[in-house]
């Protein structure tokens, strides 16, 4: 089943999944920072996420906006590394841009990834082309926003697009963060941002179109 | 006195520059608190090497008093986490609160001297940065 907004319980959805993705996934993130970084991305990202659903069981939420802020608060706390501020921010301004509403459609969705994605910017002081997680963000957005009005259709260009720039990473030399210190020694490597980012659309795809169907949200999508 | 807050990925590392430091100050010293380190139930003491902006809001607040707040950082990151908690604050405090570019260790022990002698936010911010120049004229001379 397919949904056309996002309340609570799908954002609920979406970042279980997220945890569970991040975990699945830590080995390989770490592995992507141990070449350019410090090697703790995976650990730091399963852990932030592991206790976002955690935060998420211990909680009862108003509306989007509780839900995320609750949500970018946890990751502040937990992640460490410049991921911690950097998806915080990201999370507290999607929650400020969502104001009280009840729910989410796409056009809402997109403005609030738009405010959030230049929280990341503005706190990492970062732009595209610089081989960090904007450039997952800012193609996904982009697909987003050019995508139309159905949900799932939106979300589904915007992992597509968060996987290919997460790959474009690849050749980039990087300018920002730890990884600038290796110059052009950071060239053929994917940045582990780029591939976390890349990682946490793929969970909201899944969330809106349903798949797999081993969340808290089955029976309730679409609401 | 005007309030100094530690900011590291370690919180061990924050706890001995707050003990280096404290060996400089006679009599009663300026408020220093730390925000080092990010929860992890999986570590032996509870944290993990990382930095939390909650953390840093909530020692600012701790250190505040009229005179406000510097803050000395480490790595990288924990600039980010800085400015994140400078914005999680009331903006009256905000205003009262300055982010030090000086290295955590000389910032540190210039600028808790130079508290503990009543000195404003602006005195003691200016001696962090000049306790870090302190060293390079040392090397040259």
């Amino acid at each position: 089943m397919t949904t056309t907004v996002l309340t609570t319980t799908e954002l609920e959805d979406w970042l279980r999944r997220a945890a569970v993705l991040l975990t699945d996934h830590a080995a390989e993130l770490t592995e992507l920072d141990a070449a350019i970084g410090d090697a703790d991305h995976g650990s730091n990202m399963s852990r932030g996420f592991t206790a976002v659903a955690g935060a998420l069981d211990a909680g009862d939420f108003a509306d989007p906006a509780a839900l995320l802020k609750k949500t970018g608060m946890t990751l502040v706390s937990t992640v460490g590394g410049a991921s911690g501020p950097l998806y915080g921010t990201l999370f507290l301004r999607l929650a400020g841009a969502t104001g009280g509403a009840g729910s989410l459609d796409a056009a809402a969705l997109g403005e609030a990834l738009a405010a959030g994605v230049q929280g990341v910017a503005d706190r990492g002081k970062a732009a595209p082309g610089e081989k960090t997680m904007l450039d997952a963000w800012t193609p996904a957005l982009e697909a987003f926003r050019g995508a139309g009005d159905d949900l799932a259709a939106a979300v589904a260009a915007g992992a597509a697009a968060a996987a290919r720039g997460r790959d474009d990473t690849a050749p980039m030399t990087a300018t920002k963060g730890r990884a600038s210190y290796l110059g052009e020694r950071s060239v053929g490597h994917v940045d582990p941002g780029a591939a976390s980012t890349a990682l946490l659309w793929q969970a909201l795809a899944e969330a809106v179109s349903g798949a797999g169907g081993d969340s808290a949200a089955d029976g309730e999508a679409g609401r | 006195m005007t309030g100094i807050v530690v900011v590291s990925h370690s919180a061990p590392l924050a706890r001995a520059a707050v003990d280096l430091a404290s060996q400089m100050l006679r009599g009663d010293g300026p408020e220093i608190a730390i925000a080092a380190g990010v929860a992890d139930s999986s570590a032996p003491d509870g944290l993990a090497i990382g930095t939390d902006a909650a953390a840093i809001a909530a020692a600012i607040e701790s250190a505040a008093d009229d005179h406000g707040v510097l803050v000395l950082m480490d790595l990288g990151s924990a600039v980010m986490s800085a400015h994140l908690a400078v914005e999680m604050l009331d903006p009256e405090l905000a205003g009262r609160v300055r982010l030090s570019a000086a290295p955590l260790v000389e910032g540190l022990v210039g600028a808790a001297v130079t508290a503990s002698t009543g000195a404003d936010l602006e005195d003691v911010a200016g001696q962090a940065d000049l306790a870090a120049e302190a060293k390079r004229m040392q090397l040259e001379s």
